[in-house]
Formats: structure tokens, C-alpha cells, sequence
């Protein structure tokens, strides 16, 4: 209960070392925001307005109490790209890359979990060698790499897939937001046309995103089994006379799924954070592509909240992981 | 005879090919408590656990013949053999800290074990897993079925291990180093408890060991192992007579309480017992 209490309360100093460092950085960047707002030729005076307008004048540590004077009422200050308040903005971006994110760890866990148990069940068989060889290039080949490849293929030659974007653009906006998930919002709304055409756009990327997870997932799963299948209480559960499926997932599968809870949830965060080049790729609206379309216009502002939101989510989803980690082990309870 | 072993031998791949762990070994078992000694990597266990087919993955078993009561093992399919491993012959391991699995209940893991072999409802299986806590001499049942392994001390692991492989009523029971692992008063309780549910059920039980005085007390025959072989079987209250020069060394280098000696002999080994 203790040890709880304490995961949680490193949630808030872990996330102020993220503003502070992430602040100090947007800071020391050889970018001058205030010549991306003004222009390269704007007059000195122009400048000078502009500079004491965004507050950037006054010495750091005042700007970091103003900035954290800000957050603390839930403003994280306006884009400049967008000229939205940047809180607004990640609201708009954010579900896009939740829908993402979550339909590819589905597939990834589906796939990879399975996979990592047969393999190890069967290590050194020509399963276990093709599963290892999939799962390598899953982690080796650069994501943008699978996706462009992916396009190219399913969609310029062989065109069975849509193109990038989120949804076709005859029914952009046909959709009302709710979740901001827009499968999701078609299937709420009924407007099962916009459904289909916004999941058919969700295939390849999600795709590509679940193939980098399950490799990781796999790896991790096959490594856990290969340890717990040589335990003692495996030998045991075998003197028992148990089944083969039995032995497998209820004594060496058991044993290890608490750590894969871990495995899962880092994974599932590394989606969330990750999904920036994919994203990129397919041009999905997501908080990746908002990310880097900031980090490109020395949009501080947008750039500082968006790594908030994704700190914010690796601090959650691990200290979730870490409250199931102390559910589900009976020896750390 | 519940056991019948005719030149077994176990063999394990290694880089310069294939290299002995069991060689020629022939034993025959029936009601009685056979103990098997011999110093690590003799090839006791592997012996052992030829009976119930669990070697490791890469082990290579042959032998004239492996049978357990009248069954050939060697040609068993998967389900025979499942039938007899924790149905009718049972085996107990050293450390219930790793023996047991870490993440169920004693309850739960001694109710498995019965349901597997006769079946019934899983509120029948924890009634009986109950009783057979009762049996194996723990005075609160309830609160050691809910215990998980880890919040269990040693002696009272491995009575939950002898419950769990008692369940079906075995005929067999396979005691491999059963109280290495326990504290010295813990381990005279453990090797009662066996020797009192062995002889009240009639079974037939191999006790692997390394202790000789443990073994000739608690026996009716010992065999000895070195490098593989059985070097020497004998009835275990004539070990004092036992001839072969290793078991000669092994009881030659114990330390004893009432003829105390000066220093005690340290073991010449003769390259002529490997063959």
C-alpha cells in the first residue's frame, strides 16, 4: 500500500522534471520564435514589440513561472501554426492518434502474444526460427521504410488501399466529433459509409504500427516463456500429469503474465509516442504529425504541450502497469 | 513388479558428441523403498525420472527395457504416459521454493492435481485438497490453501508438494532429494511423514539422496550410483558390509559422534570404476 502510495506520487515530480527540461530546451533552441511570428525582414521595433509581447524579454526562471503559472490553469498558451490555444488543438489531434495507436496494439497483442508462447514452447523448430527472423525485421526495418513500402504497394500499384489521411476527402466533415476517433464517432453516428471508408484508411497504418509492436512483443514474450518453461514447478506440473495446453498457459503463461502486463503497457505508450513517423507517413492528423509540423515552425508553445501530453501518457499508462504489477503478483501484494 | 529397468541409458548431445549420463543401469521395484544414492551428476535423478518419461528436451533414453507395471514406457503415447505421471506414480522434488508455482495457491495447485486424474467439480477437488492437507499433518488447512508458495516456510512447501503428488493415490512415489532443502529438525518430520503415507498406502517408493546413514535407516535396499552405473545394490542394514571401494569411501569419510577420529580419510577415486 506504501509502495503504491509512492508510484503515484512520483507521477507529479517526474512530470514537472519533464516541463523543466523540456522547457529549458524549447528555450535554448537556435530558433527564434519571435522571427517565425514577425518575418525574416520585419523592423527592429516590430521585433522588440513582439518579443516583450510573448514575454521572452524577462529572465528564464520568470518566464518558467509564468509558463507553469499558465499550465496549472490548464493553458498551455496558443499555437502560432494554428492560432488555436494549444490545449484546443490536442484535443482535436489527440484522439486521432488514440484510435491509431489502439487498433495496433490490439493487433499486436492478438498476433504477438500467441506467437512468443509457440515459439517458445517449440524454441530451436523452424516456427521458432521464422517467428524470430519476422519478429527481427519487425524491430529492424524503420517504420518509415514499411510504411512507404506499404503505400507504394497496396495503394499506388496494386490499389486495394486507400491513401493517407484519415478518411477520404468526400466525407471529411460528414462526421460529427464526439470521441474524436472518427471510426469510432460513424459507428456512434450510424453513418456506416464514413465508417467503412475512415476503417479502411485505419488498415496500413495500423498495420505498420502493429508490426513494430508485435516484434517487440514477441521477442519479449518468447524470452519470458523460454525462462519460465524451464522452472522447476514446470517439471512438477508435468509430474502431474497435466495437459500439454494446461502446462503451457495456465503454469508457464501464468507465471509470466504479470511481467507482461509491463511489456504490454510500455508498448502501448511507445504506440501513443512513437506513432510520429507513421504518422507522417500516412499524413494521419494525430499529435505526431501536430508535433513535428511545430517543431518545424518553431511553434514552442505547440511543441511543449504536445510533449506534455505524451509524457503525461508514458507516466500514466506505467503507473498503471505498476498497479497491476502489485494486483496480480501474489509475492509483491 | 511396479518397476522394471533393463541397461537403461541416457545420453545428453555435447559439442564432441554424444555423452553418458546413465549407463547400463538395471533395477527392478515393487512394494518396497528402494534408495538410490550417489554423489551430483551420478545419474540418480535422471534415473529416477526416466520412470515417469520427464527428462530434459535433448536427453536420448534407450534401454532393453522401461516398463512401469507390466507398461513398456519407451513405445507409451503421450496419453499413457500422462496417465501414469502424478496418477500412479508421483514425484516430489527438492525445493518446494521453485517446485511449487509461484503464482497459485497451495489449494489450488493440490485440487488440480485431483481433478486431472478423477475428475469431479472443482468444489469436490478443493474439499479433497483440504483433506489431503489434513493428511500430510497441517493444523489449519483453510489458511494454507489460500497461501500462496512464498508465504509458506520450507517443511510446510514440501508437505503441500507430498499432497499435491498424493492426490490421485499413486502407487509410486519418487522422492527426489525430498529434504535437501529443509532445516535439519524439519527434515526428520518430512522423511516420517513419508515413510508413515508410503507404508499406510502400500506404495512403492524410490528415495534419492545423497545421505547413506539416511538412506540404510530409512530403506530396505540401497543402490549406489558413480559416473552413471550402479556400482553396488545391497540390503540396506548390510551397508556395513558393502564392498564395492566408492561405498567403502563414502562411509569411510563420515564424521562419527561416539568413535570420533582424529581426521577423517578422503576419498581415493580409481579411474577403473568407470568402467
Amino acid at each position: 500500500m506504501r509502495q503504491t502510495l509512492a508510484s503515484v506520487a512520483s507521477v507529479p515530480l517526474t512530470l514537472f522534471g519533464l516541463i523543466l527540461v523540456t522547457f529549458l530546451i524549447g528555450r535554448a533552441m537556435p530558433i527564434d520564435p519571435v522571427i517565425a511570428i514577425a518575418g525574416d525582414h520585419a523592423p527592429p521595433d516590430v521585433i522588440a514589440r513582439v518579443r516583450t509581447e510573448l514575454g521572452l524579454d524577462k529572465p528564464l526562471p520568470v518566464q518558467f513561472a509564468i509558463y507553469m503559472g499558465q499550465l496549472l490553469h490548464g493553458n498551455l498558451g496558443n499555437s502560432v501554426m494554428t492560432s488555436h490555444p494549444v490545449t484546443e488543438d490536442i484535443a482535436r489531434f489527440f484522439p486521432a492518434t488514440l484510435e491509431l495507436a489502439t487498433v495496433a496494439i490490439i493487433i499486436a497483442i492478438l498476433v504477438g502474444v500467441p506467437l512468443g508462447v509457440i515459439a517458445a514452447w517449440r524454441q530451436g523448430s523452424r516456427f521458432d526460427h521464422v517467428v524470430r527472423v519476422v519478429s527481427l525485421a519487425g524491430q529492424s526495418v524503420p517504420v518509415f521504410v514499411l510504411g512507404l513500402v506499404c503505400l507504394l504497394v497496396f495503394y499506388a500499384k496494386l490499389g486495394i488501399a486507400p491513401g493517407t489521411g484519415q478518411i477520404d476527402v468526400a466525407y471529411e466533415g460528414m462526421v460529427p466529433p464526439i470521441t474524436g476517433m472518427l471510426v469510432l464517432d460513424a459507428a456512434l453516428e450510424g453513418d456506416w459509409d464514413s465508417f467503412w471508408n475512415a476503417g479502411s484508411h485505419l488498415v496500413l497504418p495500423s498495420l505498420v504500427l502493429a508490426y513494430f509492436s508485435m516484434a517487440y512483443i514477441t521477442r519479449m514474450t518468447r524470452a519470458f516463456m523460454i525462462e519460465s518453461l524451464a522452472g522447476e514447478y514446470i517439471v512438477t506440473a508435468r509430474a502431474k500429469g497435466l495437459s500439454a495446453t494446461r502446462i503451457l498457459w495456465r503454469h508457464a503463461f501464468g507465471n509470466i503474465a504479470v511481467r507482461l502486463v509491463t511489456v504490454l503497457a510500455l508498448a502501448y505508450a511507445g504506440l501513443l509516442e512513437g506513432a510520429v513517423i507513421t504518422e507522417t507517413v500516412f499524413s494521419w492528423p494525430g499529435i505526431g504529425l501536430y508535433l513535428t509540423g511545430s517543431l518545424l515552425n518553431a511553434d514552442m508553445n505547440a511543441v511543449l504541450g504536445a510533449t506534455l501530453v505524451i509524457g503525461l501518457v508514458y507516466l500514466v499508462l506505467n503507473l498503471l502497469a505498476d498497479l497491476a504489477y502489485r494486483l496480480l503478483d501474489p509475492r509483491v501484494r | 513388479m511396479l518397476v522394471e529397468i533393463q541397461n537403461l541409458r541416457v545420453q545428453f548431445p555435447t559439442a564432441t558428441g554424444l555423452s553418458d549420463a546413465v549407463r547400463n543401469v538395471s533395477l527392478t521395484l515393487g512394494q518396497e523403498k528402494l534408495g538410490i544414492v550417489g554423489e551430483s551428476g551420478s545419474g540418480k535423478s535422471l534415473t529416477a525420472r526416466s520412470i515417469m518419461r520427464l527428462l530434459p528436451g535433448n536427453a536420448r533414453i534407450s534401454a532393453d527395457r522401461l516398463a512401469f507395471d507390466g507398461i513398456d514406457l519407451l513405445g507409451a503415447d503421450e496419453a499413457t504416459l500422462r496417465k501414469i505421471r502424478g496418477g500412479r506414480a508421483g514425484l516430489i522434488m527438492q525445493d518446494p521454493k521453485y517446485s511449487l508455482n509461484p503464482v497459485m495457491t497451495a489449494g489450488a495447485q493440490i485440487a488440480e492435481a485431483w481433478r486431472v486424474h478423477r475428475g469431479g467439480s472443482r468444489r469436490t477437488a478443493d474439499k479433497a485438497a483440504l483433506d489431503l492437507l489434513t493428511q500430510v499433518q497441517i493444523r489449519d488447512p483453510e489458511r494454507v490453501a489460500r497461501a500462496y508458495p512464498h508465504e509458506l516456510s520450507g517443511g510446510m512447501g514440501q508437505r503441500v508438494m507430498i499432497a499435491m503428488m498424493l492426490a490421485p493415490d499413486p502407487e509410486l512415489l519418487i522422492a527426489d532429494e525430498p529434504t535437501s532443502a529443509l532445516d535439519a529438525t524439519v527434515q526428520a518430520e518430512i522423511l516420517r511423514l513419508i515413510e508413515d503415507l508410503v507404508s499406510r498406502r502400500g506404495m512403492g517408493l524410490i528415495l534419492i539422496s545423497h545421505d547413506l546413514p539416511l538412506v540404510s535407516h530409512f530403506c530396505d535396499r540401497v543402490a549406489v550410483m558413480y559416473a552413471g552405473r550402479i556400482v553396488e545394490e545391497l540390503a540396506a542394514n548390510e551397508l556395513t558390509r558393502a564392498k564395492h571401494p566408492y561405498t567403502r569411501g563414502l562411509l569411510e569419510c563420515l564424521p562419527s559422534l561416539t568413535h570420533p577420529r582424529p581426521r577423517l580419510k578422503v576419498m581415493q577415486r580409481d579411474p577403473s570404476w568407470l568402467t
